[in-house]
């Protein structure tokens, strides 16, 4: 069969909507377009738990201590999750995580602003996570498997972990002053960082037509957006907070919100790199890794010194 | 039973807990594989678990005794000084290499759960009760750290010397789990709690055969530390509890 004849096949099967596997043909593009698009969730998965990470010794309650630390290593997990699904694809995890240190890789930019107070957390777990969800939840029907059914996992957690950061700023919403301050700052500081994770415009972004095509995306940087601003603006009310944008309203015609202009110039300074925390945070992941290696090493020796002796015991018997 | 006994006697169980998981919970985000990582979390949030059930019973003793509803799970881990925990010292060392903290987890494990299988008989029905659900975790705990132990110091020249050097700095800590402090013993007299010093042939049984199978050498017993149980602890638990107790000292009153 001819490329040609392999390619109207695959798009027919997308168009009619059965889910690719590993073993299927798939084009080349396609493969690569989703070992980038994969890894990158994956690597923001794991970077993620740097910012809330910050916290987990500090957290003000031993309840909010548990919910933070079980919270911290669901991300763990929905890395697992999605290092798996990219090995499907033939790529190693080792490869993978090389291709993040190395800087080859992108995750997710939001992970480069830093958590200064206890209120970032509830902020990170309302508008970060609320706004991974959107998108996870599109890419629960994604065209490839591993990768859909890995989101179907992590959307099941994700819900969670948004409403106990809404549970954190709602309960700084009814405090003290101070704890309301600390409320109204965090939603300052994360709010257009959160509507920049959607991405570039749909008339800027280079990756949406071909993902459209192939269905990995369903909806467009822009739809998202404004799915996520309509959400938050309600839900905003209910913790008594100002979303720092004049131009937010209610638009009864298009019975939905407009907004302002997102920084686009802050937007792609921190995805080159300048962001406040893209330093720390590579470098953190680069240390534990480096910091790690004497027990890889360890744990592969020993597995395979237990393995001769197993064959050697099996030689003797 | 003299209700302060049983106070003292929960809170240090409360805060040997509670410190170790604070110190296991560092390693989040930053450990050696994604599955470890996940699995130290795990060890962490069980403890912490502990601590939380041990906590919420010794406040109800002390409101008991002060007749008002004052004391909670969080007014005591988070508004006592150091000098009133009364964890072991090994709990509050820093965490050093991942071998050490594996190594601190191990000593521990062994003991928690030689503790847990008598203190399910207390005749305390509180105390039974959390030891005979701790010790479901408490097996687990002491199996992932002991072969943990077995892989690094069987593992490769480095690895072995790294965990050597982790039995070297613990190992003048490891003395004060089996030394029974004043409330340990009356506890013990009443069939509340356990005297430690009876479990220390079991302890050293286990220590000695894991070691065995890790190629590591059972150092010699000389000198050891003591003190926390007793609220004299290491400059290090200071430092913890500035930064675990940092909000609630900051914003007195405040709910989170
Ligand atoms: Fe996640």
């Amino acid at each position: 069969m001819s490329v040609q004849e392999l390619e109207k096949i695959f798009q027919d099967k997308i168009d009619r909507e059965v889910r690719i596997e590993p073993k299927d043909w798939m084009p080349d593009a396609y493969r690569k377009t989703l070992i980038r698009q994969i890894s990158q969730h994956a690597h923001s998965e794991i970077v993620g738990m740097l910012p809330e990470g910050n916290w987990i010794t500090r957290a003000p309650s031993l309840k909010r201590k548990a919910i933070l630390l079980a919270k911290v290593q669901d991300e763990a997990g929905h890395g697992l999750y999605l290092y798996a699904a990219t090995e499907t694809l033939g790529i190693t995890r080792e490869q993978t995580i090389d291709d993040l240190h190395s800087g080859k890789a992108k995750y997710s930019s939001i992970f480069n602003y830093p958590t200064i107070t206890w209120a970032d957390i509830g902020a990170i777990g309302w508008l970060v996570d609320g706004a991974a969800i959107l998108n996870q939840v599109m890419l629960c029907r994604t065209s490839y498997g591993p990768y859909a059914r890995a989101n179907i996992r992590i959307c099941k957690e994700e819900s969670f972990h948004q409403r106990q950061g809404f549970e954190i700023l709602l309960v700084l919403s009814q405090g003290t002053p101070e704890q309301k301050a600390m409320l109204q700052d965090a939603v300052d500081r994360w709010w257009w960082p959160s509507l920049m994770m959607f991405g570039p415009r749909d008339s800027e972004s280079t990756h949406s037509d071909q993902s459209t095509q192939w269905k990995i995306k369903r909806k467009s940087n822009d739809e998202l957006r404004q799915q996520f601003v309509d959400m938050i603006a309600e839900q905003a009310k209910i913790l008594q907070v100002t979303l720092p944008d004049p131009e937010l309203k209610w638009n009864a015609e298009k019975k939905q919100y407009d907004w302002g202009e997102i920084d686009w110039n802050e937007f792609w300074n921190v995805v080159k790199g300048n962001g406040p925390c893209n330093k720390q945070r590579l470098d953190a992941r680069k240390k534990a890794h480096d910091n790690g290696a004497w027990v890889r090493e360890a744990a592969k020796a020993y597995a395979d010194k237990r393995k001769e002796r197993e064959e050697k015991e099996i030689k003797v018997a | 039973m003299n209700q302060q006994t049983i106070f003292d006697y929960t809170i240090h169980l409360a805060d040997n807990a509670l410190v170790i998981a604070q110190r296991n919970s560092e390693w989040c985000g930053h450990g050696p594989v994604l599955e470890q990582d996940i699995a130290l979390t795990n060890i962490s949030l069980d403890l912490l678990g502990q601590a939380r059930s041990l906590y919420q019973y010794a406040a109800s003793i002390r409101n008991k005794m002060n007749g008002n509803d004052q004391a909670t799970e969080d007014t005591l881990a988070y508004l006592r000084d150091a000098r009133e925990f009364r964890n072991c010292l090994l709990m509050e060392l820093p965490n050093g290499d991942w071998g050490q903290t594996i190594l601190r987890q191990f000593f521990f494990s062994v003991y928690q759960y030689n503790l847990y299988q008598y203190l399910q008989r207390s005749s305390d029905n509180t105390l039974s009760a959390i030891a005979e659900k701790s010790l479901k975790e408490v097996t687990y705990h002491q199996r992932w750290s002991s072969e943990w132990v077995i892989r690094l110091g069987d593992g490769t020249e480095e690895s072995h010397r790294r965990m050597q050097n982790a039995v070297h700095e613990l190992w003048m800590f490891t003395g004060e789990l089996t030394t029974p402090a004043g409330y340990e013993l009356e506890a013990a007299r009443e069939n509340i709690g356990v005297d430690p010093a009876s479990l220390k042939a079991a302890w050293s049984q286990t220590i000695a055969e894991v070691f065995q199978e890790a190629t590591l050498d059972v150092p010699a017993t000389g000198w050891m530390q003591t003190g926390g149980k007793e609220g004299r602890h290491t400059e290090h638990l200071g430092y913890i509890l500035a930064e675990m107790q940092f909000l609630q000292r900051t914003y007195p009153d405040s709910k989170w």
